[in-house]
């Protein structure tokens, strides 16, 4: 299991996958929006979607879990 | 040839003996780490593999130390003269005695004798307790070493290759050098080992994630280039120095000229609307001889891109935002990795791109209480004080003092080059209008009529900051179309290779680090 976590501080724009979904290396699998910016959040390995722990629009600081994954 | 003589052949019997290194069980021990014994490192570092060595009888009457377990020599690389220190790790660990610290200290006066770069090749287990009378304190002990080696920054370029350990105050010999090699899963920096911070203050810990070669080149910053070998460490020095003049008095070295890589045109490659990510590396390739990058800190600190390329053949030091990482966004890392990267180029004369997309320098607690206004000015004052060409080139936004750091106009780079998607302002239209209006905007009740106005607003304020306007104002110097950009960079940097500067009569400012 691996989790990944938020570079930075900001808010959740876009969750790109679902439960359930295989991920590769460096797919995005979901967008913050912070500085006004939109920051894609990519995938650090090979692995299955088993868990999301932010929706659209919750605030999340740096370094809290983005998602889970079965490796 | 040498002519036969009993005394010759005693002379040959001992250099080999020296040769050979230390008790064949620790050449096995390398060969199971994966490791190169020194003498090999140096034959594929040397052009030719030819060295002319140094105090190779050091320690000789010791019997078990030979060379003192360092090997001092001068050659060339690539057609350059070079001096290099190499730890032997077969000899007590690559430890340091009095004859090894004597020369160290002697090959570095040579390399300031003569005027040229100075390799250090470190595996090295740090002081030999036993003898520390003899070489830890006394004036030309191993304190000595690091005061040459910053006597010498920024006079002849200092390259680490860190093959093993580089333990306790043997760490500072990767920190005062220009740039850090490191080799994944046997380099390691730490000033106390695992062991000793388990005894000291209770932490259990592995030697990589406390020092290891990854951690350094991803969290810590004291890494530069991570590689897989020894081999790769030692072709990258190569490409690395070949950026380089010998010394700053001289000019770094004009290569052949090779096109940009074949891609998408930066027009495609950039996207107009300001808040979308692209790929700055794909921007860079575009813009630069094809092949010719060498990243530094390519691990840390990502949302800022620090390199070495050549464009039309000119070495050049590049200095772009990555929109792609934390949208660009200056933190506290990225100021630091930056201000280190444009000393560097700024001290042997490589001239500096700048490559703005950025929304500004991080806000919120975390980033106050780490100091990021402190490292920031790090970044503004190591920019500002680069007398060597600067071009700065606006790519898309270029918000508060982002703009700063990034050579903006008030920083007198030698012409400020707006791309027709540059974005000057203090701050996005989004938060500005939101600056200036926001009671206003809370106090019309009907949510139509609110969005109209904003909408409104925002139209004004992308009015105002408006690229030609800028230009108007003689804000920016120039407006580029992105695919005339190389052309136009190569240009500009041959016609500002006259550049001088004068400097206020002082000793040096006083850094804010």
């Amino acid at each position: 299991m691996t989790k990944l976590t938020s570079t930075m501080a900001g808010t959740v724009f876009g969750v790109e996958v679902a439960v359930g979904d295989e991920v590769t290396v460096g797919q995005v699998v979901m967008i913050l929006e912070s500085m006004k910016m939109e920051i894609p959040i990519e995938a650090e390995t090979v692995g299955t979607v088993s868990e999301i722990h932010a929706q659209v629009g919750d605030f999340v600081n740096e370094n809290d879990v983005l998602i889970t994954f079965d490796v | 040839m040498v002519e036969k003589t009993t005394y010759n052949e005693k002379l040959e019997e001992k250099c080999k003996e020296i040769f050979a290194g230390g008790h064949s069980k620790y050449h096995e021990r390398l060969k199971e780490q994966n490791k190169l014994f020194v003498r090999d490192r140096l034959a594929l570092l040397f052009d030719d593999g030819q060295y002319t060595e140094d105090g190779k009888f050091a320690n000789y009457e010791a019997g078990d130390l030979p060379a003192d377990g360092v090997v001092t020599a001068m050659g060339k690389v690539n057609g350059q003269a070079v001096c290099v220190m190499a730890n032997d790790s077969t000899v007590k660990a690559g430890s340091w005695g009095a004859r090894t610290v004597e020369k160290i200290i002697r090959i570095q006066e040579t390399a300031e004798k003569h005027r040229v770069p100075l390799l250090y090749l470190v595996d090295s287990a740090g002081a030999r307790i036993t003898d520390q009378l003899d070489m830890f304190p006394n004036r030309r002990g191993a304190g000595r070493i690091f005061h040459n080696q910053v006597r010498l920054s920024g006079f002849i370029p200092q390259i680490c290759l860190l093959f093993g350990p580089s333990a306790a105050g043997g760490a500072y010999i990767p920190a005062f050098c220009d740039v850090v090699i490191m080799v994944e899963g046997n380099a390691s920096m730490y000033l106390g080992s695992p062991r000793m911070a388990e005894k000291v203050i209770g932490e259990k810990v592995s030697l990589e994630e406390m020092g290891g070669a990854r951690m350094h080149c991803s969290v810590s910053g004291c890494g530069d280039v991570l590689v897989e070998n020894e081999r790769e460490a030692i072709e990258e020095a190569k490409r690395y120095l070949d950026f380089f003049p010998a010394n700053f008095t001289e000019q770094p070295p004009l290569k052949e000229a090779i096109s940009a890589k074949v891609g998408r045109t930066l027009e495609a490659i950039i996207p107009e609307n300001q808040n979308a990510p692209f790929d700055m590396y794909e921007a860079i390739d575009a813009l630069i001889d094809e092949g010719s990058f060498f990243e530094v800190k390519k691990l840390f600190a990502s949302e800022i891109v620090t390199g070495l390329a050549r464009i039309e053949g000119r070495s050049v030091g590049i200095i772009a935002n990555q929109p792609k990482v934390k949208g660009g966004v200056l933190f506290v890392d990225s100021a630091d990795k930056a201000a280190k990267f444009i000393n560097l180029c700024d001290a042997f004369s490589i001239p500096l791109l700048f490559l703005a997309d950025v929304p500004g320098f991080m806000i919120g607690t975390s980033v106050e209480r780490a100091g990021i206004i402190r490292h920031g000015a790090k970044l503004i004052m190591a920019m500002s004080s680069a007398t060597v060409p600067k071009i700065s080139v606006i790519v898309r936004k270029a918000y508060g003092a982002g703009l700063y750091a990034m050579a903006g106009p008030a920083f007198e780079p030698d012409v400020c080059i707006a791309l027709p998607t540059a974005q000057i302002a203090v701050m996005g239209p989004e938060a500005a209008v939101n600056a200036v209006y926001s009671n206003r905007i809370e106090a019309i009740a009907d949510p139509k009529e609110k969005l109209i106005f904003v909408q409104e607003k925002h139209k004004e304020y992308k009015e105002e900051i408006d690229i030609y306007k800028m230009a108007s104002e003689l804000i920016v110097d120039e407006v580029v179309a992105p695919s005339d950009l190389r052309e136009v960079l190569a240009n500009r940097f041959t016609l500002y290779e006259t550049k001088l500067l004068s400097q206020p009569p002082r000793k040096h400012p006083v850094y804010p680090v």
